[in-house]
């Protein structure tokens, strides 16, 4: 019945190691205080117990020097954990240049992915190993969270903005995927299958199955349909700023102050214009909010970024400068 | 022929639901949260039950859901927040400082009557099909996706609150103004002071839920826009009002376990507590710090990096204050004189669940570490360490080793060593195979798991089985020895402290005549200066 139970997750990707280590020397030290507490509870009472009915102990009120010694070693010690927490976090906090992105969306219960030449999974993720991997993930409904346990790496997805989780898988194999923030019903069907595969099945993979167009290709077609054209012209400012070579740049806005245009100021001009209008332009555009989905927006997205980066190829754009993980935050409440 | 105590002096119904009597408030909030707690073990008892296989065969999705989110309301909101508290507290507070009653004794019942009203809420909440957000209310789940009764839970939250608010406002202006003569406050018994610092907390904190859970009944009614992207709001600024409480509300569970331990371990080693200040202090310490540390709940949820450093360091010195209490408990019972009896029992209990459980804190405070261990079972067994290991053992050693007083009854010493031994075997039984499944990956709150998780949640399982098996002989000698106990002397145990020198039960006034003190308590030692008058 119980022939399979690990006791360890497997550690298939670059970053496992630096999460075990923080965790054996956590490990450590809890092993070392439990059994120190716990030895000394059981020494006492034994070697102290009470011997006869009206015995009592010792008058002893305590001792400064003591005190200081059980405030200052844990001082230090809890601050070589949060030292090397932090640093670690940083690590795995930033995706390195060059990183292949994946769009994902998460909704009541499933996880969407589109690859950047347009291959589509549900509840699957196709990776190559050895190559640092982002996924750009968004909800369309409630809050998810994007966990591979394997891989020791999960990130929040949230309605109304991006979040950035990366990793670099090292060992090919097929991994849990889970959500872990609750979702509602069916929360814990909303799991799936991380496949890291060698760089030549990767590639094989891509080509095979139907792909769809890519991204920046249905960003272009929606930006016809929904007419976005008409006031944002490529060749000069029409009613709307030209987003030529507008990706990744500061803008100044009405009112004062500035915004670097990213995905998470884009993503809020498309659903709430209103928030932050350009200096220049007449607060004009109106919202498309339930007009797009959350896959269409990261469509748009890419299709705004690949005007500005024209010649290189898609799935490797260079990192923009501020990803939303946090410090810009797309939503802002109006008036 | 028996003397007038708090007990006998007045009978009937009404006697006690009017009454004004902090030690009858007392037994009210007893027989309530008796109830509250056996309601939220049987919850439980479903999960761990459904969780017995990977696949999900006994509940529906639906109902387990239900089960975790009730469990975690009425555990969390009407058993651990009021119960050491609203039970001890309310009883031994007045009796420890020589006073006759509380600073504000309606202010007392009526805190009682909110409880229950924010207790029949969250029934009718249970009882008309449940709550399915869990406990913490997430946003914008809670406001825009969830079918269930998520109003009326939450107003049984809201109304609740202001028991707490109101208990704590008593509990500071008692312990300010109605000290008997010549206790000074470093002679206040350390539970005395735990309670100080639990009950700024509740003074400062409780408002912030209160106003968070009517922000997320306004979207959801009025459709608001604050939380939900979708109108405009912030899901996570829910986050950050949430756990501005919820993380605060840990130590309203664990300071007055602590103090528990802090009397016991003394009582039982027949010594004065090692490093009395380091301990008071610590309380106030610890009540303080633990408002800047919320943030840790949200390292994954796109938090900005620099603030999660600094709830990251903020959560690492919070803990320092919790490992000096632990010295210094340890250090109290050197060359003591030390008697295994039932409460000590728990309070050792107590010493070994709550290390462990705050040692593993520290796993989740590092920031890189919790990436990894965030939402898994990890989390579940941590907090259950602190919540069951700690704040229920101190209740429970609390109640056994103060039932004599309270009751005047003494019950069954080793049906009382049994179920401390049930307990202490059950609760790990149940919660150490958590840390594995949980660093293995295993989420929380998942009706299904894949197969390879299952051995240790058939652990957890048999371990709840023990562990129930381990509350309820409680249920049957406490009851019992109110029956049929052995009337108990005003010290049974040999204990020092004003409580156990008025009688077993006391008198309605407590007190014949306001004693004058003139050392701290726990004095066992021959010391120059003489007792209390």
């Amino acid at each position: 019945m119980f022939t399979n139970f690990p006791f360890f997750p497997q550690q298939a990707s670059a970053q496992a190691g630096q999460v075990d280590a923080i965790y054996f020397f956590m490990v450590a030290v809890t092993a070392f205080f439990s059994i120190l507490i716990a030895g000394l509870v059981v020494y006492f009472a034994f070697k102290y117990r009470r011997r006869h009915r009206d015995e009592i102990g010792h008058a002893i009120h305590g001792s400064l020097a003591l005190e200081l010694l059980w405030t200052v070693i844990p001082f230090f010690i809890t601050m070589v954990m949060f030292v090397w927490g932090a640093k670690v976090f940083f690590d795995m906090y930033r995706p390195p240049a060059g990183a292949m992105e994946i769009h994902v969306v998460g909704k009541q219960w499933m996880w969407k992915v589109q690859h950047m030449d347009g291959r589509r999974e549900i509840n699957e993720l196709h990776v190559p190993v050895g190559r640092p991997v982002k996924l750009i993930m968004g909800s369309e409904d409630v809050l998810h969270s994007y966990y591979i346990p394997d891989f020791r790496v999960k990130a929040d997805v949230i309605p109304g903005r991006y979040n950035v989780l990366w990793f670099t898988a090292t060992r090919p194999g097929n991994y849990h995927l889970f959500c872990a923030e609750y979702c509602g019903t069916k929360h814990s069907g909303m799991i799936g299958t991380v496949t890291a595969m060698e760089p030549a099945d990767f590639q094989a993979w891509l080509s095979g199955g139907r792909a769809d167009e890519s991204p920046v290709a249905a960003g272009e077609k929606l930006f016809a349909d929904l007419t976005c054209n008409t006031c944002h012209l490529t060749d000069t400012q029409g009613r709307g700023p030209m987003l030529t070579n507008l990706f990744g740049k500061q803008v100044e806005l009405q009112g004062g102050g500035t915004v670097t245009v990213d995905e998470a100021y884009i993503r809020e001009s498309i659903v709430l214009p209103q928030a932050k209008v350009v200096a220049g332009f007449q607060p004009l555009m109106p919202t498309f909010q339930g007009l797009v989905t959350e896959e269409q927006l990261l469509q748009l997205i890419a299709y705004v970024r690949s005007l500005s980066q024209q010649g290189e190829a898609p799935g490797a754009a260079p990192q923009s400068p501020t990803m939303p993980q946090s410090s810009s935050r797309p939503v802002v409440e109006k008036k | 022929m028996d003397t007038l105590n708090y007990i006998n002096n007045g009978h009937g119904l009404a006697s006690w639901l009017l009454t004004k009597d902090h030690k009858r408030i007392a037994l009210l909030y007893l027989v309530s949260i008796t109830f509250f707690f056996f309601l939220g073990g049987l919850f439980a008892f479903m999960i761990r039950l459904e969780l017995l296989t990977p696949a999900g065969d006994v509940l529906t999705a639906e109902n387990y859901n239900k089960m975790f989110t009730m469990h975690g309301v009425v555990m969390v909101f009407f058993f651990l927040i009021p119960s050491i508290p609203a039970v001890l507290g309310n009883f031994l507070i007045p009796i420890m400082i020589g006073a006759k009653d509380l600073a504000f004794p309606r202010l007392n019942l009526i805190s009682w009557y909110i409880y229950v009203l924010g207790g029949i809420f969250t029934l009718v909440a249970a009882l008309s099909g449940g709550v399915d957000t869990g406990w913490t209310f997430y946003t914008p789940y809670s406001t825009a996706a969830a079918n269930s009764h998520v109003i009326t839970a939450a107003l049984g939250v809201f109304i609740t609150g202001f028991s707490s608010i109101l208990t704590g406002l008593n509990f500071i202006v008692t312990i300010h103004r109605m000290r008997a003569p010549g206790l000074t406050w470093f002679r206040l018994p350390l539970f005395v002071w735990a309670h100080y610092a639990t009950s700024l907390v509740m003074i400062l904190g409780t408002p912030v839920i209160a106003i968070t859970v009517l922000l997320v009944a306004a979207e959801r009614v009025l459709h608001m826009g604050i939380f939900d992207p979708a109108l405009g709001g912030d899901p996570v600024l829910f986050q950050h009002l949430f756990w501005f409480y919820s993380h605060p509300a840990v130590y309203i569970m664990i300071l007055p376990a602590m103090g528990v331990i802090s009397e016991i371990v003394q009582a039982f080693a027949r010594k004065n507590v090692f490093g009395y200040s380091f301990i008071a202090f610590s309380s106030l310490a610890i009540a303080i710090i633990g408002f800047l540390v919320w943030g840790h709940h949200i390292f994954v949820a796109g938090q900005s990096v620099y603030a999660g450093m600094l709830f990251s360091i903020i959560s690492y010195i919070v803990a320092v204050p919790s490992a000096i209490k632990v010295f210094n408990w340890t250090a109290t019972i050197y060359r003591g004189s030390i008697s295994l009896d039932s409460p000590m029992l728990y309070a050792f209990g107590f010493l070994g669940l709550f290390t462990i459980g705050g040692l593993t804190g520290l796993f989740l405070a590092a920031m890189g570490l919790d990436i990894h261990m965030h939402d898994t079972y990890f989390v579940v067994a941590h907090f259950h360490y602190i919540m069951v290991g700690g704040a229920i053992m101190g209740y429970l050693g609390g109640l056994h080793y103060w039932w004599p007083k309270i009751t005047g009854k003494l019950y069954s010493e080793p049906a009382a060593k049994l179920a401390a031994g049930l307990v202490f075997i059950g609760f790990n039984l149940t919660f150490f195979p958590q840390f594995l499944v949980g660093y293995l990956g295993m989420p929380r709150r998942y009706h299904m798991y894949p197969p390879e998780f299952q051995v240790f949640n058939v652990m957890s399982t048999l371990g709840a089985t023990i562990l129930s098996v381990g509350y309820l002989l409680p249920m049957f000698y406490f009851v019992h020895s109110i029956f049929r106990g052995k009337p108990s002397p005003a010290d049974p145990w040999g204990a020092k402290g004003l409580e156990w020198e008025v009688p077993s039960p006391p008198p309605t006034e407590n007190f014949a005549v306001t004693p004058i003190v003139t050392h701290g308590t726990h004095q066992y030692a021959p010391s120059k200066e003489v007792g209390v008058v």
